[in-house]
């Protein structure tokens, strides 16, 4: 019989694919690529400026609008309508999520009211909101409000529907009462779940500002990009949604600091 | 004080109308500075006795009396659990504390009393770590800790050392036998492991399988201190080896039952 043939194989390591490389060069090359390539298209006059100004332009315009502190008077005037929305909808939606979630008549009496709200888009709501609070600040933070709640709300409320219940024991065994491991069990239990709640919020609360300020408005980054587009500005229009993006990435930063700070135990 | 476990039984039921019977008849008392063990093949509802006798559940008859007690702030129970059920947003300390809280203690008296359990389980230095930084030992260091800063009449321990590895789990033993010994509290312990029940235990109650019935009570006549040196004398693996017997038949009837 024949010896079969005595080689050697040396075992590869089949999962090296799943260690993403890191390129943190390319990612700064790319965008600054990017960039150029869209400045030579304006300059060359291959796309007319009118659709798309040139970086260099919009920057200017931008540090134009600075300089004049037009550009903060409109921030200013988006930043406090979200505020307000912001932390109206948070108080309410976290005292309404652990309501529902804690206690058999909230949830029975809430749960139909946010199933059937819910999926009505929020831009819809505002005429009506106009009607009820008038054509000023009210309506457009009530719009804001009511579009960041219900993530609030649902987050909250599943979050305190998956507290441990070990942990609810143990506190019991300790000696709280029910009020009490609200505020010391499940309260701690659900910030992440707050906190995600939050970064879906503050993007929806984004949307909702610039398409309020759009409807009516006197101020703001909606309102500006809108007046721009009108006046045939796209500098200023470019502005704006560079003001937008900005915005979205400092609220994400921000959040994320906050999280580390308000939650140290989780890793 | 006293506490009577009397004449309890429990039937869960579930939502088709299925009725599965956990308990039948159980009777037996903890006196006072007793170190009682309840121990059974899984699934004997050991853990559904703790639970009634902590009020976390209640029984479908009979009921759980503390005789004798005085009129105080101390609570009736503290539990400690199988999955050590520590606050993951409260440092060691803040856990520790955590009953004294409830029961209004606080500022000077309130950190007495944790230092005082915090030495005493060994867990020094580490007051101010979070339990994710903690390992599983040390995990239940805490929360035995815990359950004893809080004075509580009757202390339940429910598999506390279940979650840890065989070496980790055996120095566990030696150090809860330490500890018993120096504050001597009434102590419901509730295990399947015969050698636990036997180097830890005053009495231990046999439990059959499901139902869990009775089996036996068998008085642990060993001395204390107890240490690493017991687990090698002739008496200790008589009792073990009695428990065993118990058991033992429990798993064979158990076998026979559904082989037939």
């Amino acid at each position: 019989m024949d010896q079969p043939m005595v080689g050697k194989a040396i075992v590869q390591d089949k999962t090296y694919f799943l260690q993403m490389r890191e390129h943190p060069w390319l990612s700064i090359g790319s965008f600054m690529f990017i960039l150029l390539l869209w400045e030579g298209v304006s300059r060359m006059a291959w796309i007319p400026s009118l659709f798309l100004p040139a970086p260099s332009s919009i920057l200017s315009e931008g540090w134009t609008m600075i300089k004049t502190g037009i550009l903060f008077k409109h921030i200013f005037s988006s930043l406090s309508r979200i505020l307000w929305g912001f932390i109206i909808a948070c108080s309410l939606g976290i005292i309404a999520g652990i309501l529902i979630g804690s206690f058999s008549i909230p949830e029975a009496v809430g749960n139909p009211i946010i199933a059937a709200t819910f999926p009505i888009p929020k831009i819809a709501i505002l005429p009506l909101l106009i009607l009820w609070l008038g054509i000023g600040e009210a309506s457009k933070v009530a719009v804001i409000a009511l579009g960041v709640f219900f993530p609030m709300v649902i987050n909250v409320y599943t979050g305190v529907k998956n507290v441990d219940p070990l942990l609810i024991k143990a506190a019991l065994s300790l000696g709280s009462n029910r009020a009490r491991i609200i505020r010391k069990v499940i309260f701690p239990s659900i910030l992440p779940m707050i906190f995600a709640g939050m970064k879906l919020g503050i993007g929806i609360a984004l949307l909702l500002v610039v398409a309020a300020e759009m409807v009516a408005a006197d101020a703001g980054i909606g309102f500006m990009i809108l007046t721009a587009a009108d006046l045939m500005q796209t500098n200023k229009l470019m502005v704006g949604l560079i003001v937008l993006s900005l915005l979205g990435i400092f609220f994400n930063w921000l959040f994320k600091k906050l999280e580390h700070l308000v939650i140290p135990w989780k890793q | 004080m006293k506490v009577l476990i009397d004449h309890l039984s429990k039937v869960y039921a579930d939502r088709r109308g299925e009725s599965t019977e956990a308990l039948r008849d159980i009777h037996f008392d903890i006196r006072d500075n007793e170190f009682v063990v309840v121990v059974g093949p899984s699934g004997c509802g050991k853990s559904t006795l703790l639970n009634i006798v902590a009020g976390l559940l209640s029984s479908t008859s009979g009921q759980v009396v503390f005789e004798g007690t005085q009129i105080d702030s101390r609570p009736h129970t503290a539990v400690v659990f199988q999955d050590f059920a520590l606050f993951p947003w409260r440092t060691v300390l803040k856990n520790i504390v955590y009953g004294l809280e409830e029961r209004r203690i606080r500022g000077q008296q309130q950190q007495e009393i944790a230092r005082r359990y915090i030495t005493l389980v060994g867990l020094q230095g580490f007051e101010n770590k979070y339990p994710h930084q903690l390992s599983g030992g040390m995990k239940q260091r805490v929360s035995i800790a815990r359950a004893l800063a809080n004075d509580s009449l009757l202390l339940l321990m429910d598999e506390p050392f279940s979650a840890l590895d065989a070496q980790t789990r055996t120095l566990m033993q030696y150090e809860l036998s330490r500890i018993w010994e120096e504050t001597h509290k009434s102590l419901l312990y509730i295990t399947h492991n015969i050698q636990e029940a036997v180097f830890l235990g005053d009495r231990v109650v046999v439990l059959s399988r499901r139902p869990g019935r009775i089996l036996d009570i068998i008085k642990i006549d060993l001395p204390r201190p107890r240490g690493e040196h017991l687990t090698l004398e002739k008496r200790y693996l008589e009792y073990v080896d009695a428990i065993w017997g118990h058991i033992k038949n429990q798993a064979r009837e158990a076998m026979e039952e559904t082989g037939g």
